[in-house]
């Protein structure tokens, strides 16, 4: 029964209904997941419930928009006051550059090991295989990463990586791996993690962590943590090694306060996290700690394509929250794994066909009702059900053709469907022969009916449409207002 | 052309054309207006709600009130730090205390091994706390370096009443961050925590177990 | 987030835009609706014309098609009367993402002209008809689900329960999770059908915990899904279109 003892799975966007229809028939994961997912729901509208919420995420998606029109300039002037500090500045074109850029500086340094604090840029380019397979041990210290990778997962959450999986699960997990006895105290499990984890970050050569926020006008990084692994990471090794998207930039010092307070409150609910670590350079002449290299990797890995998009550039406002997931009905049922990207859920639907094209996460896009709670609860106001249905049209071949691999689920079938509603919905004398309408319906789409009826009762087709009715009831009326 | 160049030139040369950037207007994140009693207040309930202790004393009394502090929860080894205020004054009023007091300002490489396993509580300043959400601010020093609030299993925080301020935003604004950042600059919110074992809290996951904020009022409280 | 809107003085006439479900399935509840706003006074207007307002094309990403039907319409309400429509759905379609199909187009601005005037039924008759209900049924517990389109696009919440509200013996019982989306979604339901189908399940078990032996929605298409359900499982709970669950406990 225990998740520990299952052969590793692999996930991928292309196995989506597949993995859909396991996730569902998995009591232990839906549980789980419904059970967290109503939990963070409940924390966030309380801890919103005394603020002015509608003008803090406008003042949330103005500052994102703001640092997004300004990027290439910002971009800049981060290097140049990041340079100013002694902070060392790369920039990747992709997840394979960025990788080869990290490794190279750990080889200068002849790493053996890397702690890591939290980071799904690092995850989006598979940093941890990539280092391995350079005979550098990459060991993640977030508890819930930790537990991930013990386990031989992929995070199915971008906030709680672990959160599929529950206290049972996670005690034979850590009985397996690290040794433990088995129990079901959480306070336990958590002291014999801090014990392991507190050996590797002293033995640890290199630190790498993302970033929350980088402020371009004073060169500095933000982290967002409860743990206190964020700042082990990036304080106890000699080298730390920062890695994040070129989106994460903002203007000013000042913007940051309401990003902060709204990425904790939309994520878990928390009116403020632990702690909140910015980072503006290496261990300065005089200091006893701290890493005396700063490295800071901006990767692009197709930002800069959703950003030539006045539409798709929306995307490029997140702040990484998770709320989206947390209140989306479909990542609730299947949770994070079935989407098999590294972004799970509204935010991933939108954001991963960039990254890995359409032809890969064409389901994605479409796993949605739409019923727009994702929208409602985004702390910086991306429309995210209107870019679900842009992808959507870029999958079949109505876009604009920005988005890789456009056009790459139009069918002949599925193109002539839409083309006889159009003909159909405007011809009304055709359409108001109501009948023969549903009958021309059902015959273009046969296996979707069945899908509907295998779960459901068909609703019946009206003996006398709505159109009739009306002219009989307009008769009515005016017959009894002559005879009265 | 180098990828910085290459990336560099596709968003100057942004398809849709250039974007224009919209004004901020921060008033939500400032403004609140609060006294000093709310503010005091308003700090203690929301520390304490994440599980950070606090203690009230005065500017004279403190250091005996870290002593009770101190013995109350068993702490034998100390480090702290030397030149600052909080630092010097606790060094003479526990000097003949019995605890052990560890010196941190000294580079890390030296000591590593003796920080984290041997030491019980580490003692430092603040420059400052938030209101709004219970939040102590502060700037690390080669006095009181970083791990020092962060390895030993016990974080005890010395707070005076009046530097508290209402925000985040306030705090960033009046003390000038952005003219003058320094290596670290930290908020510390309650002791270490996670939630990632089935949602369930527990404390003192990578950083310290304990906070105790000692809150120096400029008057004697009981 | 949509605007706060003012709404104008009970109108000499009105436009009802049907809906295809309605059309098809439901013709009763447009009768109904029909038959609200007439005993409110209001001569309703049913352009013989209309079809669909495009919406599954729209979602699909088959824009192009979506604009063509959505064209068809905006000609149908060539007078200056409110477009009442008895689906947060397709009210939603017209009046947030009619402008937003036809921009860059030489009917934006009578897209925008068009979106001005759609009214949900429930807003219209609680907003504009500020409705009274004389309670003629028996006492009676019932659920109610409002569509997400209804709750999120067109920012009508409450509209629906402050009519049942107004109905003396009729006990409104809340579900658990009632903002959660009922799995329909349109063709979502047949793109991705297990999904769905848990989410319908999971709905009709909340509507069914509540007690209340039938449950009304201002939505056809969620109405097709939740009823559906219970349907296919014969457990004996009744859906309704609000507009005929009034009409049935007033006239």
């Amino acid at each position: 029964m225990s998740a520990a003892h299952e052969p590793v799975q692999t996930f991928t966007p292309r196995d989506f209904h597949r993995q859909a229809h396991d996730a569902l028939g998995n009591p232990q994961i839906r549980a789980n997941f419904r059970r967290a997912m109503d939990g963070l729901m409940a924390k966030r509208r309380d801890v919103f419930s005394d603020w002015d919420l509608e003008t803090l995420r406008e003042l949330g998606a103005n500052i994102r928009l703001r640092a997004l029109a300004r990027l290439p300039d910002l971009l800049e002037r981060l290097e140049a006051n990041c340079q100013a500090n002694g902070i060392q500045v790369h920039w990747a074109e992709n997840g394979d550059e960025a990788c080869r850029i990290i490794r190279e500086i750990c080889q200068r340094h002849e790493a053996k090991a890397v702690i890591k604090g939290k980071s799904m840029v690092s995850e989006e380019m598979h940093l941890n295989a990539h280092l391995e397979a350079a005979g550098i041990e990459a060991l993640e210290s977030d508890l819930g990463e930790y537990l991930v990778q013990l386990n031989e997962q992929t995070p199915s959450h971008i906030i709680m990586p672990a959160i599929h999986l529950n206290t049972d699960e996670i005690s034979e997990i850590m009985h397996d791996k690290t040794g433990i006895e088995r129990t079901r105290d959480v306070d336990t499990m958590t002291a014999a993690a801090r014990a392991q984890l507190r050996e590797r970050f002293m033995g640890a050569d290199v630190g790498i962590s993302g970033v929350n926020f980088a402020v371009a006008e004073t060169g500095t990084l933000c982290l967002v943590e409860n743990e206190g692994n964020g700042r082990m990471t990036t304080a106890v090794p000699p080298v730390h090694i920062a890695v994040t998207g070129i989106e994460k930039v903002v203007e000013h010092l000042r913007d940051v306060p309401p990003l902060y307070a709204l990425l904790t409150r939309s994520a878990t609910g928390q009116h403020v996290t632990t702690y909140f670590n910015m980072i503006s350079s290496p261990r300065k002449e005089g200091e006893h700690d701290g890493p005396k290299e700063v490295h800071l990797v901006l990767v692009d890995s197709g930002r800069s394509n959703i950003y030539q998009d006045d539409e798709l550039l929306d995307t490029l406002r997140c702040i990484r929250c998770g709320a989206c997931m947390n209140h989306c009905p479909v990542y609730t049922r299947v949770g994070g794994h079935t989407y098999g990207t590294t972004y799970p859920g509204p935010i991933g639907s939108i954001l991963m066909p960039h990254m890995m094209g359409l032809e890969q996460t064409k389901d994605l896009p479409t796993a949605s009702s739409l019923c727009g709670a994702c929208g409602e609860v985004c702390p910086v106001k991306i429309p995210i059900p209107d870019l679900l249905v842009r992808l959507r049209r870029e999958s079949v071949g109505e876009g604009r053709g920005n988005v890789p691999g456009a056009g790459v689920k139009r069918t002949k079938k599925e193109a002539s469907a839409w083309k006889g509603f159009q003909w159909l919905a405007t011809h009304p004398g055709v359409w108001r022969s109501g009948t023969a309408m549903v009958g021309k319906l059902q015959a273009l789409m046969p296996a979707k009916l069945g899908a509907w009826t295998e779960y459901r009762t068909a609703p019946k087709p009206a003996k006398t449409s709505l159109h009739a009715l009306v002219k009989r009831h307009q008769a009515e009326r005016a017959g009894g207002e002559e005879r009265s | 052309m180098s990828a910085r160049d290459n990336i560099l030139k596709r968003l100057r040369e942004r398809a849709d054309g250039p974007l224009t950037a919209p004004q901020s207007d921060f008033g939500v994140v400032t403004g609140r207006g609060w006294g000093q009693a709310e503010r005091l207040a308003r700090f203690e309930r929301w520390i304490t709600s994440v599980h950070g202790e606090v203690v009230h004393t005065s500017r004279d009394a403190w250091t005996s009130t870290l002593a009770e502090v101190l013995e109350a929860k068993g702490i034998r080894r100390l480090a702290l730090g030397r030149e600052h205020p909080v630092a010097a004054e606790a060094r003479a009023a526990l000097a003949e205390r019995g605890v052990a007091l560890i010196d941190a300002d000294r580079d890390i490489e030296a000591w590593q091994r003796e920080q984290f396993h041997d030491t019980e509580a580490g003692l430092t300043s603040t420059r400052g706390a938030i209101a709004e959400t219970g939040s102590l601010w502060l700037w690390p020093t080669p006095d009181e370096p970083r791990l020092l609030s962060l390895v030993p299993p016990i974080h005890i925080a010395v707070l005076d009443a009046d530097t508290i301020e209402d925000t985040f935003f306030d705090v960033i604004e009046r003390h000038g961050w952005a003219d003058d950042m320094p290596t670290n600059a930290l908020l510390v919110s309650g002791p270490s925590k996670t939630a990632d074992i089935e949602q369930t809290l527990a404390y003192g996951v990578h950083g310290p177990r304990e906070l105790v904020v000692l809150v120096r009022n400029a008057e004697e409280r009981v | 987030m949509t605007p706060v809107k003012l709404y104008p003085p009970k109108p000499e006439k009105v436009y009802l835009f049907g809906t295809c479900l309605i059309d098809l399935f439901y013709p009763q509840a447009g009768l109904d609706a029909i038959r609200l706003l007439e005993r409110e006074g209001i001569d309703v207007l049913f352009p013989q014309d209309q079809t669909c307002c495009g919406q599954p094309a729209y979602t699909s990403g088959y824009h192009d098609e979506a604009r063509a039907v959505a064209s068809a319409q905006l000609d149908l309400f060539p007078e200056p009367w409110p477009i009442v429509v008895p689906s947060g759905s397709c009210g939603g379609m017209m009046r947030i993402h009619y402008p937003q199909l036809f921009a860059g187009t030489e009917r934006k601005a009578q897209a925008d002209e068009v979106a001005g005037r759609i009214f949900e039924l429930t807003e219209f008759l609680v907003h504009v008809c500020h409705l009274r209900l004389e309670d003629h049924g028996a006492p009676e517990k019932i659920a109610m689900h409002t569509s997400c389109s209804a709750r999120r696009e067109m920012g009508l919440t409450e509209t629906g329960p402050a009519l049942l509200a107004r109905l003396d013996q009729v006990e409104l019982v809340e579900q658990a999770r009632a903002a959660e989306c009922c799995g329909f979604g349109g063709t979502f339901a047949v793109r991705h059908p297990e999904v769905s189908a848990a989410m319908v399940e999971d709905k009709t078990q909340a509507i069914e915990a509540t007690g209340a032996t039938r449950f009304v929605t201002s939505d056809c298409g969620c109405l097709m899904n939740i009823a559906g359900r219970f349907e296919h499982q014969k457990r004996g709970v009744e859906g309704e279109h609000i507009a005929s669950y009034l009409w049935r406990r007033t006239s």
